[in-house]
């Protein structure tokens, strides 16, 4: 099931399936190392609709809600 | 000879720097603080040779401010050798820059930095097998330790002497068939020369939609856009995505290739640093984290400065009468004498005693990593005024200097969010300021009142970000950060921080600060600081402060302190509370917070914001200060 990423629990690992969002988002995206394809674990999710924190390739990125519900992960067991 | 050492965000460019150059450029532990290149001399092994830092970017396409002045460098500068310094750890990211490096057929040297932080994570990287790969020579480094730094400038300057251009990596066949035809094109018309770049390096760019190439093409031959156009369609076509998409997914693949080529993967060390997270950054225990880190550290600093304070004032107040009872005959003389031993005093016993305890503050806070973790808490206030969570770290910089600051706000990425950070930033209590209520407000008043300040000072800054953001409504692009690693600082690399901030103070502001207090006496001894007072006395009658203030106001102009420290002497008192009420200190503390700010901030508004703009800053924080100061007087 394809779903935002703003919307997963932490502690879950996803997979990227798809970012939307213009040029603008997916450069920066790409640059600090998320791509369609690439797994990552959201490890917390700040309070009040904060941002999400998540693992990717073994570094935390810190994602605003507005961007993190940009990108659409599907969830791995 | 030259070297440029690019790399991404927080590889440890300025550390290497440093370790050449001795401790001129900052380093902290959060992406994007250098913002600006700095360049030094240095001299190894009998040579000597130039190295630049610059700021660190993620890729070559030009977006971000500080990338953009890297991306200048490299293609207008002349530079003989270029060092791209990779974080180890995160080798398959930082692989996508070098992809980029290696484009512009420069002579290069990689260097493997943070290789300490790649064994603790279980990465460990075969560097002949990389430098094989790559075509360039590769050098291991832990450069916080120094740790292989000396080789890495042998290779550098070999390589200087015996430059080898670098070569690029190739693409998929059918992204190079397309590649290949548009740098016929690029060719043809001679725009290697033009650009003083490599054309494989400028059809890249292109087929991404670069928008500094694609406008400069567009000023020379608007005809060729049609033609680069085509490209990017046939490109477009054979793998139905963006064309952008398209090379940097072949980049990111081509890096991971590499990766998975020259990384032995052993198991990561399981590290208690890597379970801090768990609770600095948890939706509670964060927050009340935060909030005692800020009391601790605002009580450190009050408690280091208060006990400087009076001991140091006393030691130097007791040469007063002694001058006094010397000079009595030549009573020029004697004001002008009392200006100078009143402009030391103050340097000394007022600012350093509160400066150097902040500063040190500061500077562990951002070496071991803590201001990102601020970024990531702060981020859902910070929307609720217009902003996203990294415009926090020009603000927790503005505590140090306001300067520095507005410089910061370049790690935002929008115009208008970067408009709003400066103009509150320069509200925020600069260690100018925290010197005026710590040495005013906490020593007369209480440490109470002056947290109160605090506070109030945040609440006001909220307020103004409201009122900012509701009239340039644009939507923040939101937050994307990396969160580093926390490390454990060297406390010789906080000292040298720490001194190469006071430097500024001890050089710059304070001859100013000990001339002021020299004119301020011969204003006085000729009677004429009264007529300065008479320009400034609406503001100080509406205030309901004495009038002798006035010409303080003006002074602080030029540098903050100059407000408190003048304030003695213009008062004729060495205590304070004797002629002024706890309402006047407030009130004028309140005002000095928020008015016009000094004139090197207003300086550096100029050029990071532009003229009008600062001037409304200007405008704006002067309004808020009359406002608030008046209220204080009524109210408190």
């Amino acid at each position: 099931m394809i779903v935002s990423l703003a919307d997963v629990k932490p502690g879950k690992k996803v997979k990227v399936a798809r970012i939307r969002g213009g040029l603008g988002v997916r450069q920066r995206l790409s640059c600090i190392g998320i791509h369609p394809g690439d797994s990552l674990i959201v490890l917390a999710s700040g309070i009040m609709r904060g941002p999400i924190l998540v693992s990717i390739h073994g570094n935390k990125v810190a994602l605003g809600r507005g961007i993190a519900s940009q990108v659409l992960v599907e969830e791995e067991s | 000879m030259r070297f440029a050492l690019v790399g991404q965000p927080n590889s440890g460019k300025s550390t290497i720097f440093n370790h050449a150059a001795g401790y001129k450029a900052i380093t902290s532990n959060f992406p994007g603080k250098t913002v600006t290149y700095t360049v030094s001399k240095m001299t190894f092994q009998g040579t000597t040779f130039e190295i630049v830092d610059l700021p660190g970017t993620y890729s070559l396409t030009s977006f971000d401010l500080a990338e953009l002045e890297t991306r200048k460098y490299l293609l207008r500068e002349k530079v003989d050798v270029v060092i791209n310094v990779i974080d180890a750890s995160l080798l398959s990211r930082e692989l996508e820059l070098t992809i980029q490096v290696l484009e512009l057929n420069l002579p290069t040297v990689i260097c493997l930095n943070m290789i300490d932080e790649a064994d603790a994570k279980g990465i460990n990287i075969d560097e002949q097998k990389l430098s094989q790969l790559l075509n360039v020579p590769v050098v291991k480094t832990v450069a916080h330790k120094g740790w292989g730094v000396d080789q890495l400038f042998e290779t550098a300057l070999a390589m200087g002497l015996k430059p080898v251009k670098s070569q690029h990596l190739t693409f998929s066949k059918d992204v190079e068939e397309v590649l290949q035809g548009l740098i016929e094109q690029l060719e043809q018309k001679g725009y290697a020369k033009k650009f003083k770049v490599s054309l494989r390096f400028l059809a890249t760019k292109l087929l991404e939609n670069d928008q500094y190439f694609m406008s400069e093409i567009k000023d020379i031959d608007a005809q060729f856009l049609k033609i680069i156009k085509t490209h990017q369609d046939q490109l477009e076509k054979c793998r139905d995505r963006a064309s952008d998409v398209i090379i940097s997914s072949e980049r990111h693949h081509l890096s991971m290739d590499i990766y998975e080529s020259v990384v032995a993967h052993s198991k990561p060390k399981v590290e208690l640093r890597s379970y801090l997270d768990n609770i600095l950054m948890h939706p509670f225990f964060g927050y009340v984290f935060l909030i005692t880190v800020l009391y601790l550290f605002f009580n450190f600093v009050f408690y280091i400065g208060n006990l400087l304070e009076e001991p140091l004032l006393d030691f130097f107040y007791q040469f007063l009468p002694y001058i006094a009872e010397r000079l009595n005959r030549y009573p020029l003389l004697l004001s002008m004498a009392n200006g100078i031993v009143q402009g030391i005093a103050g340097g000394i016993a007022i600012v350093l005693p509160y400066l150097f305890p902040f500063l040190l503050g500061l500077a562990f806070l951002e070496d071991v990593g803590y201001l990102p973790r601020i970024a990531f808490l702060m981020d859902t206030f910070l929307h609720r005024i217009g902003l996203h969570g990294k415009a926090i770290i020009p603000f927790m910089l503005g505590y140090g200097c306001t300067v520095p600051a507005v410089m910061a706000t370049r790690i935002l990425e929008s115009e208008r969010d970067r408009f709003i950070a400066s103009v509150l930033t320069t509200m925020i209590p600069c260690a100018a300021r925290i010197t005026v209520i710590f040495g005013l407000v906490a020593f007369y008043l209480g440490p109470k009142a002056a947290l109160f300040v605090y506070i109030l000072n945040m609440a006001v800054i909220a307020i103004a970000g409201k009122i900012l953001s509701r009239l340039l409504p644009e939507v923040t692009p939101g937050m994307i950060m990396e969160i580093p690693s926390y490390h454990i600082p060297s406390l010789k690399v906080l000292l040298a921080k720490v001194w190469l901030r006071m430097k500024e103070f001890i050089v710059v502001a304070w001859p100013l600060l000990i001339a002021g207090s020299i004119v301020l006496s011969l204003l006085q001894y000729w009677r004429l600081e009264s007529y300065l007072n008479m320009l400034v006395s609406p503001i100080t009658l509406l205030l309901g402060l004495p009038i002798a203030v006035g010409v303080t106001l003006i002074f602080g102009v030029l540098r903050k302190e100059l407000s408190m420290i003048m304030l003695v002497q213009a008062l004729g008192v060495t205590d304070i509370s004797l002629v002024m009420s706890a309402t006047q200190i407030m009130t004028f503390t309140i005002f000095v917070l928020f008015y016009i700010p000094c004139v090197a901030t207003i300086a550096v508004l100029i050029k990071e914001i532009g003229g009008k703009r600062t001037l409304f800053a200007m405008l704006f924080t002067f309004l808020i200060a009359i406002l608030l100061a008046t209220a204080t007087r009524l109210v408190y």
